[in-house]
């Protein structure tokens, strides 16, 4: 735990001339929300243990647009946007991986039509690559034979199609992976999305995350793995609501790796 | 046979097909009351998608239950169809049974017919329980009171009383044949008529003819009745779904389009030579500026027009939407069978007065969808990933919503709080852009 983070700008490479072999988006909650901040770090003590060669933008960094966007004001996604890929050209971005499904669903689909192009992959992808490169390795140990249950972010899944990266991570921990009723297509919204975030609900009889964090809860698993800062806030807040935040964790996919490595 | 018969048949014929061809006429026109987009790219993907989605009914069986029940009533549907072409030559012309040539294949198609009748009608009886003895959530749900509910009904007990005739019309038929009355060659195989048609025994022959002429012309009938009846019923479905998931975006559906209009003016903003008094080149000093977003629906693309008209109101979007599975108002359904009535209710405004719209003091937003449905979206893609045909309420949403932050400023304060901290400092919470790294020393 005590081995200092190497987090480099993309300031710092190029003042040595040099280009890293990809930018890490730390992302809005990843840079100030106090429970995402430590998703961030796990991820990069990951990527210091793999030895990748990584930046990030740091205090150049401004929000993707993605909450604007979603809660309509186009205007204000296109100033940032366009900012941002004014910035990620300048430095001739060619890869970005990013923690947060909102933000590698704003880069990687919305931002080419305004002119930033970017191999983009949300880290559980890329964790799973530096695995079959052999770059990393996971000791199972940790959580051998629990039971993890995965909660599909909606921005990574139905969004993007991506729903086996994190869940072979999870598998690879010889971990027992269990599935809540709604999961994969079907997996139900924590309710954080659209820029609900920010926002209280409208009136109704229930919160969505209760709804989901019960859901997860009958899955008699002690570990929920999420894999979006929004989703982990949300389902934590919902164990709490149940009293449960003392058997039952809520962890990020890249934690759970971490943990198993004791970084 | 006298030429009557023929004469009247050729008239309800061309009635029937003639008004519908009106209706398609009106339909097409209010669909391209829509702005434009283009979705002409990928044919092949595309093509792909109708024949998976719509022809192969792929996202049906999600729901195994209803999934292969509505494959039932569906390929019963299009086969027993190929009867209705035997049927119009035989009016027309006076034969019978005039692919009767066709030996045993015509055996086997008639036979098929029937057997595929009777799993319509089991088919079609399992929906009724469904929707008025089981009560199934979404279709008891509010969204549907009224004509909606009714509706639903009457498609159910047309189809009842459509293949109830088809098997009586071959029972009789069949009883004819056998007793040699003329006109009625041996033909077709009746593997249900013919369990059926012993009741008929003892009945004159002449009565029995009248029988089978009567569930004839009825058939025929009540299948021009329900042709028109599609134009004002949930029920183009059986039609649309085709033109719909041909049209269907084929993005990831987490790419929200970004706005041209929009794009446009982020560039002169941004740009410090751009001189920000200049009249545009070439601009028409009389043009109306676009609308940023949808507040009624001519500001909605001819695509989200299409899926209103192609909704059939099953609600497998709304009985998964999170909004909704927790009480909130938002219901995917009723976004799109208000766009279609409110597109309804403005082509009857256009026709009313010679061609043009004349303004009603009404719109899709506030008159039909409530700021608050829109507001509880959390834009999850589960109603998109739902719609067995393709529909996308959830951009119909994303573009009311940007009507209201952007044309009128609605947005709730709490997100008007999380714009401002966006344009001060970049993040959607009040931190200083300065503090983004100080993460990597804290403990």
């Amino acid at each position: 735990m005590s081995e200092e983070l190497k987090v480099p700008t993309m300031a710092d490479f190029m003042a040595q001339g040099k280009s890293p072999e990809v930018l890490f988006w730390v992302g809005c909650s990843g840079s100030f929300d106090d429970r995402a901040k430590k998703i961030t770090k796990a991820f990069v003590r990951l990527l210091n243990r793999a030895g990748v060669e990584f930046a990030v933008l740091g205090t150049e960094e401004s929000c993707t647009g993605d909450p604007a966007k979603r809660a309509g004001n186009e205007f204000l996604f296109q100033m940032q946007a366009m900012m941002n890929i004014e910035l990620l050209n300048a430095y001739e971005v060619k890869k970005i991986v990013t923690a947060c499904p909102h933000c590698f669903n704003t880069i990687k689909n919305e931002y080419p039509g305004l002119g930033g192009s970017y191999e983009v992959v949300h880290h559980t992808q890329f964790l799973k690559s530096l695995l079959d490169d052999g770059r990393l390795t996971i000791e199972g140990g940790t959580f051998k034979g629990k039971k993890i249950v995965f909660h599909d972010p909606c921005y990574l899944g139905r969004a993007n199609n991506i729903y086996e990266a994190p869940r072979e991570l999870i598998q690879k921990l010889d971990a027992e992976l269990v599935e809540m009723k709604r999961s994969r297509t079907n997996g139900l919204c924590c309710g954080a999305g659209g820029a609900q975030m920010f926002k209280d609900a409208e009136p109704g009889d229930k919160e969505i995350n209760i709804e989901r964090s019960e859901e997860a809860l009958d899955t008699g698993s002690k570990i929920i793995a999420a894999a979006c800062p929004f989703c982990n806030t949300m389902l934590t807040d919902g164990v709490k609501n149940k009293e449960k935040e003392a058997e039952v964790k809520v962890l990020d996919v890249a934690e759970l790796i971490a943990n198993a490595h004791d970084l | 046979m006298n030429y009557l018969d023929n004469i009247f048949f050729a008239v309800i014929l061309a009635l029937g097909v003639g008004f519908f061809a009106m209706n398609v006429k009106k339909l097409i026109r209010n669909i391209k009351l829509g702005r434009d987009i283009d979705r002409s790219d990928n044919p092949g993907e595309r093509w792909t998608n109708m024949a998976m989605i719509a022809l192969g009914q792929k996202k049906m069986v999600k729901r195994p239950v209803s999934g292969i029940l509505h494959i039932l009533v569906y390929v019963g549907f299009v086969i027993i169809n190929i009867e209705v072409l035997e049927i119009v030559i035989d009016g027309l012309f006076g034969t019978h049974r005039i692919f009767s040539f066709l030996g045993g294949f015509y055996s086997f198609l008639i036979g098929s017919f029937e057997i595929l009748a009777v799993l319509v009608l089991f088919a079609v009886i399992a929906f009724l329980i469904r929707r008025n003895i089981i009560k199934i959530k979404r279709f008891i749900h509010s969204d549907l009171k009224g004509w909606p509910k009714s509706d639903a009904n009457y498609i159910l007990y047309f189809e009842v009383v459509l293949m109830t005739l088809f098997l009586l019309m071959n029972a009789t038929d069949f009883q004819l044949q056998y007793r040699n009355f003329p006109h009625y060659i041996q033909a077709g195989a009746f593997p249900v008529s013919a369990v059926v048609s012993p009741i008929f025994d003892g009945m004159a022959d002449n009565s029995v003819w009248v029988i089978e002429r009567t569930c004839w012309w009825l058939h025929i009938a009540g299948i021009l009745v329900f042709l028109n009846y599609l134009y004002f019923s949930k029920h183009l479905h059986i039609l649309l779904a085709f033109p719909n998931t041909y049209y269907a975006d084929l993005n990831a559906k987490g790419k929200f389009n970004n706005l041209d209009s929009v794009t446009a003016e982020v560039k002169l903003m941004m740009d410090p030579n751009a001189d920000p008094f200049a009249a545009p080149a070439n601009a028409d000093p009389n043009a109306v500026p676009e609308k940023f977003g949808a507040q009624d629906v001519q500001d909605l693309n001819w695509v989200q027009l299409l899926n209103a008209y192609t909704c059939t109101e099953c609600g497998r979007c709304t009985s998964s939407c999170p909004a909704n599975i927790t009480g909130k108002k938002l219901s995917p359904r009723k976004i799109m069978m208000d766009t279609r009535d409110r597109l309804e209710e403005v082509g009857k405004n256009i026709d009313a007065n010679k061609g043009t719209f004349v303004p009603d003091n009404k719109t899709l937003l506030n008159d039909y969808i409530t700021p608050e449905e829109l507001w509880a979206c959390t834009t999850c893609n589960a109603c998109v990933e739902e719609c067995p045909v393709n529909i996308s309420p959830l951009s119909i949403i994303m573009d009311m919503r940007r009507f209201l932050v952007m044309e009128q400023s609605a947005a709730p304060q709490s997100l008007n709080a999380m714009m401002s901290n966006v344009e001060n400092n970049a993040a959607p919470w009040p931190y200083n852009q300065q503090d983004r790294l100080n993460w990597k020393n804290e403990n």
